[in-house]
């Protein structure tokens, strides 16, 4: 028993970074439709800039975090100016392909700028390890699933409580109506790939000093899973992302734990399968109205 | 007009055909270099580089070889097996040099070995330790050789240390599935450990783009008690499950294989403090008393501008190598020096006395090294 929530414990902590991922991601498709492939990549700059952050410009935590999230926010902005505006008349196959090309381009330009070996971030993070009733919690950990929880949070308010979000619901029921209504359209676009980028990149600084490693492919495995956490979760709504993604890190977690390593994957797509043939609109994907 | 131009290139052409002849006749003696100085193994690559630097260096200060300087050539591999293949392809075909450096790591070196015997260019890797670099198992390939000890003698080694010096009886054995450097190593150790009498309490794999490996040391520490942990793969990983099995409240030593050696194996960890009690068997030991290792470390430290490691000892050790080698060949003709190469007889280098067995495998001792807080703290030597 002590075993299976030891593994709960793990479970939850990858879990938390698929969640964070995956907010973005069903943000930007709630809206517009776009399976930003591109995503996860946004993610691995996070780390980069964070990594940056904290090393050349010395910034404590509490700052590298905004920052990076500003940052990453301002990038998705300017990818989405140049990649996704002039193609949004046209095919979502179109769109599509040009997010896999971004997210190459991405991969290669980090690599070219940073070297396509592996960083390793300092200690910012407090790192100890306690013990309560025989099971082992890390600070680390414990920074990662609150942080999580608090940006889904903040996302439900911004969308559901905002003017800003009002636009955003708008603009994903019928963007021409919601133009007609006086929305701008536009910014509306923009601010959502801001903030998408900008959760993509809370999870990359918190995963490069959880893991210590960052690398310039670090986003394209953890990209897929959230993905398929979104699916799961019911793409385009907010809760099933973060449920999604807690979701496949436990599943993940289990398969490791009880069975082997080696499947984990392999059980995460037959998973992502089985919903799309079963549930096609996810786990949460019932009420279509309250798609963001 | 046109008359003219067409008669300026081809002086250029036949000019440049000419430059071509008068490097060659001025009499440099080219030596491919094809390591890692991009991509995952770069960290293996790069020190090659810079001791190959350095001893092509001295041995051109010294008069270089046969009387002529040394040339070399260097690729990238990307530790990318196609581009290895293609890169020793380039050096034996345009470049046609005397002899290949290469690769750092086991695959990138089995890949291209086949094209080295195909155009019959000897190749001697330096630290790839697979033991099916240097044949397929029943034939030695002619042309292919390595500096370093193969991956079955460092898994023995390190589960003899494991049975006698620590006084281990039950082993977990933890690897990654994606490599055959990991592969091996588990295999052989998980074996040699059993014949020395001990168990093999839990074996767990992983792929290599895995970073989260706690739901498998979870799994370790309730598969029941062992003594002894063995992590079979390289320092990108291994670093990141000792600082996780540290943190897990793992405390047991942590035994592996040269790709522990490398600068990021501490940062990975998560700090210093993580990597106590961690032994791993390598080639070198910047400890060592001998006066000719004093003096390399020296040299290195000030042309590289960091301390040496392993890796760069070994690449030193092939450039001499393949020095003896052709001296003894009194030729620069790949095939005559090839011959050389095998009946070479106590070569010593700074890694140890080099001879090399049928299948092209050297000969020599290993050495096990402890860290302590992250640093290199005692190494002791284990004959073969």
């Amino acid at each position: 028993m002590l075993e299976f929530l030891q593994q709960m414990i793990n479970g939850l902590s990858i879990g938390s970074i698929y969640a964070l991922i995956a907010l973005g991601y069903t943000m930007v498709y709630g809206i517009i439709k776009l399976i930003n492939f591109a995503h996860g990549d946004m993610y691995m700059i996070g780390a980069y800039v964070g990594m940056i952050s904290v090393t050349t410009f010395k910034l404590p935590f509490v700052l590298a975090l905004p920052a990076t999230m500003i940052v990453t926010g301002v990038l998705g902005v300017v990818i989405e100016r140049i990649a996704y505006r002039p193609l949004r008349k046209s095919t979502r196959v179109a769109a599509l392909i040009t997010a896999i090309g971004v997210s190459f381009f991405l991969q290669n330009a980090v690599s070219r700028i940073m070297g396509a070996k592996i960083y390793t971030f300092p200690p910012v993070l407090d790192n100890r390890t306690f013990m309560f009733y025989g099971l082992r919690f890390n600070t680390q950990q414990i920074a990662i699933f609150v942080t999580a929880i608090l940006l889904m949070i903040l996302l439900q308010v911004i969308v559901k409580k905002t003017k800003v979000g009002r636009a955003m619901r708008s603009v994903a029921v019928d963007q021409d109506a919601a133009k007609l209504m006086g929305v701008n359209v536009d910014r509306t676009i923009s601010l959502t790939f801001a903030i998408g980028s900008s959760l993509a990149a809370a999870a990359g600084i918190l995963v490069g000093i959880y893991y210590n490693t960052i690398n310039p492919l670090m986003g394209f495995a953890p990209g897929l899973k959230a993905f398929v956490a979104a699916v799961f979760g019911g793409i385009g709504i907010i809760p099933g992302a973060m449920i999604g993604g807690f979701a496949i890190g436990l599943i993940e977690t289990m398969v490791s734990g009880y069975g082997s390593t080696l499947y984990k994957d392999a059980v995460v797509y037959v998973i992502l399968i089985l919903v799309l043939i079963i549930k096609p609109s996810g786990l949460l994907g019932k009420n279509r109205k309250e798609k963001v | 007009m046109k008359r003219i131009l067409v008669l300026v290139a081809t002086a250029l052409l036949v000019l440049s055909g000419l430059t071509a002849c008068t490097s060659t006749d001025k009499g440099t003696i080219k030596i491919g270099v094809n390591v890692e100085l991009t991509g995952e193994a770069a960290v293996y690559g790069q020190p090659e580089k810079k001791a190959i630097e350095l001893a092509v260096k001295e041995i051109n200060d010294a008069g270089g070889i046969l009387g002529k300087q040394v040339e070399a050539i260097y690729y990238d591999t990307k530790t990318d097996g196609a581009e290895s293949t293609s890169n020793v392809t380039k050096l034996a075909t345009e470049d046609k040099v005397v002899a290949i450096i290469g690769a750092a790591i086991s695959g990138t070196t089995m890949a291209a070995a086949p094209v080295a015997n195909q155009y019959q260019v000897p190749m001697i890797t330096p630290s790839g330790s697979n033991a099916k670099v240097t044949n397929d198992g029943t034939t030695v390939y002619p042309f292919v050789y390595r500096a370093c000890f193969i991956d079955p003698f460092q898994g023995v080694v390190i589960a003899n240390f494991s049975s006698t010096e620590l006084g281990a009886t039950k082993a977990a054995v933890i690897g990654s599935s994606s490599s055959d450097y990991a592969k091996d190593l588990a295999t052989i150790f998980a074996d040699q450990f059993e014949k020395n009498g001990g168990t093999v309490v839990a074996e767990e794999y992983y792929t290599d783009t895995d970073t989260d490996f706690n739901a498998i040391l979870t799994k370790l520490q309730n598969a029941g008690e062992f003594d002894v942990l063995f992590i079979a793969d390289y320092a990108v990983r291994a670093g990141l499950i000792i600082g996780q099995a540290r943190t897990a409240g793992i405390t047991v030593p942590i035994v592996g294989p040269d790709g522990f050696e490398s600068p990021d194996l501490v940062a990975l960890a998560g700090g210093a403090d993580k990597v106590n009690d961690v032994y791993f068997s390598t080639h070198f030991s910047a400890l060592s008393e001998d006066q000719a290792v004093k003096d390399f470390i020296a040299a290195y430290t000030a042309s590289a501008g960091e301390a040496p490691s392993a890796l760069s000892a070994l690449a030193y050790d092939t450039v001499y190598m393949l020095k003896q080698a052709i001296e003894d060949a009194d030729s620069t003709d790949p095939v005559k020096v090839n011959t050389a190469l095998e009946a070479i007889k106590d070569f010593k280098g700074i890694t140890g006395t080099i001879n090399f067995d049928e299948w092209h495998n050297p000969i020599k001792s290993a050495i096990i090294v402890e860290l302590v807080n992250g640093e290199q703290a005692s190494a002791t030597v284990v004959n073969p």
